[in-house]
């Protein structure tokens, strides 16, 4: 059966596609099994109030992101640079980021 | 349909001979292409779970959170403002909350202390002299429920604390770095007087009024800054989109190189390509069978190479914690939190993969052989 080539690259490009779909069936049932773990962490953050993830705990504006404030990355003096590595895996502020609001059909009155 | 078939499966054995003939440039072809597809999915692939995981997790945070500003930083929240806060409709639960960060030089690493309120937390109460570790200090500092650990706090003054209890392993996404004290001891420990907090997390009557009771509390306490719970979930949000870009960005150099090299192999004809073209349309074949053929190549390449990639992709992704990109997607620190990632995987983001991968290579591949097949086989054979 398998002596043509075609048939070979058929039963290759079958084998890929049942583990590509595997792969659907192990997701889900990774996550029935996580389900419980995932509740409890839940719980941990609704009991405790915790804000932020645990990823970067060297500096209080990587440890919690959306607490600090604006300030925090660049305490040290004025014109400071902040030193942490992981700071610069954190986003820019939103403002510096944001696009500014089109005002001219809002407006009333012209300029 | 059975002759369709059957002339299909020629021309698969026709593609996979001519294939074998340029075995080691293909093979090649087939791994860089493998290898991108992989990286491209990994990336994916983790950043999404890591961004459902956030939220899903994060969506429990407090409602809203007050933090009092004073030139610029935050500050302790004085007597008074927690009941201010409480004379402003529509808020329902107002708490005081105590937490700050300590360095420990033993392991050089920072610290999350927290005091929570004893009647709502889950582990018993903390008791005044005793402390709930998370599980990577445990793991860093070699302590079990039991053992004593002692601070020098900020002030000088050593505290011993007896470990009550070890936070479960399969939190340590959101509390691997925690200490739990009791709040006499967080208070003697930082020197805060009572009456004194971090900040304040509220909860809110109706969520639909969360907005406009941000912009009362404003109106009341002028120092302070509001965080609402969206906030943060949108914090996360953009923290791991500007990672993914980090990523993607850092990879561009390869996914161009791969970009140059597939074109160049799809879109430049060898001189053999072209006269193998020559013969095939000398001997009779049409026009539309040599493309057929080479849309067969192309299909047969970039599907192997796509399916081949994602799975494996997925298994380095959730059965291996991603070990190539878990420093930059994940974050890194002293306490490095172990936790394995729920698999989440998202069609739409799998079918943008599957377009952006499979699609370009195979067009590219029909578009110089269909130059080439409509050319006289004569001139094409001369070259």
């Amino acid at each position: 059966m398998l002596s043509r080539k075609s048939h070979r690259a058929f039963v290759l490009l079958a084998l890929l596609l049942a583990l590509f779909l595997l792969t659907f069936a192990d997701a889900g049932r990774y996550r029935a099994g996580r389900a419980a773990a995932l509740q409890q962490n839940e719980q941990i953050v609704a009991q405790l109030g915790l804000t932020d993830l645990c990823l970067f705990t060297e500096a209080r504006y990587t440890r919690h992101p959306s607490q600090a404030d604006l300030q925090s990355a660049f305490q040290d003096h004025p014109l400071a640079f902040e030193h942490f590595p992981s700071g610069s895996l954190l986003p820019p502020p939103r403002n510096l980021t944001a696009a500014y609001e089109n005002l001219d059909r809002k407006t009333k009155s012209a300029d | 349909m059975k002759t369709w078939i059957a002339r299909q499966k020629a021309l698969i054995d026709f593609t996979l001979s001519s294939l074998a003939r340029r075995k080691l440039k293909n093979l090649g072809l087939l791994l860089v292409y493998t290898v991108i597809v992989f990286l491209l999915a990994s990336v994916m692939l983790y950043t999404h779970a890591l961004r459902h995981e956030a939220a899903q997790v994060l969506k429990n945070s407090p409602e809203v959170i007050v933090q009092r500003m004073v030139a610029g930083r935050h500050d302790l929240i004085p007597p008074g403002y927690l009941e201010k806060l409480g004379r402003i409709r529509g808020v329902q639960n107002k708490e005081g909350r105590l937490w700050g960060y300590f360095y420990d030089n033993v392991v050089s690493a920072n610290y999350t202390l927290m005091a929570p309120s004893p009647e709502e937390h889950g582990f018993g109460r903390v008791a005044d002299g005793t402390i709930v570790i998370g599980a990577a200090v445990a793991r860093e500092r070699g302590l079990v429920p039991g053992n004593l650990i002692s601070f020098r706090s900020y002030t000088g003054k050593l505290f011993v604390f007896t470990v009550a209890a070890v936070l479960p392993h399969e939190a340590e996404l959101v509390s691997a770095d925690l200490l739990l004290l009791s709040e006499a001891d967080f208070r003697a420990f930082f020197e805060i007087s009572a009456g004194y907090y971090n900040d304040i997390a509220l909860s809110v009557a109706n969520p639909q009024e969360v907005r406009n009771i941000a912009g009362k509390i404003s109106e009341t306490l002028p120092d302070a800054r509001i965080i609402l719970r969206e906030e943060v979930l949108r914090t996360y949000e953009s923290i791991f989109n500007w990672r993914e870009g980090i990523v993607l960005v850092l990879l561009s150099g390869s996914i161009l190189a791969f970009t140059i090299f597939a074109w160049e192999k799809a879109s430049g004809l060898s001189a053999e390509e072209k006269r193998e073209i020559g013969i095939l349309k000398a001997i009779g074949w049409e026009t539309g069978d040599v493309l057929k053929m080479k849309l067969w190549e192309g299909a047969l390449v970039s599907l192997t190479a796509f399916l081949l990639g994602y799975v494996v992709a997925y298994f380095h992704v959730f059965h291996f914690s991603a070990a190539l990109f878990e420093p930059v997607l994940k974050g890194w620190s002293v306490l490095y939190p172990r936790f394995e990632l729920v698999p989440v995987v998202d069609g739409f983001q799998i079918a943008t993969l599957f377009f952006f991968t499979v699609f370009p290579y195979t067009v590219a591949t029909i578009v110089p052989i269909w130059r080439a097949a409509i050319t006289d086989p004569d001139a094409v054979m001369r070259g």
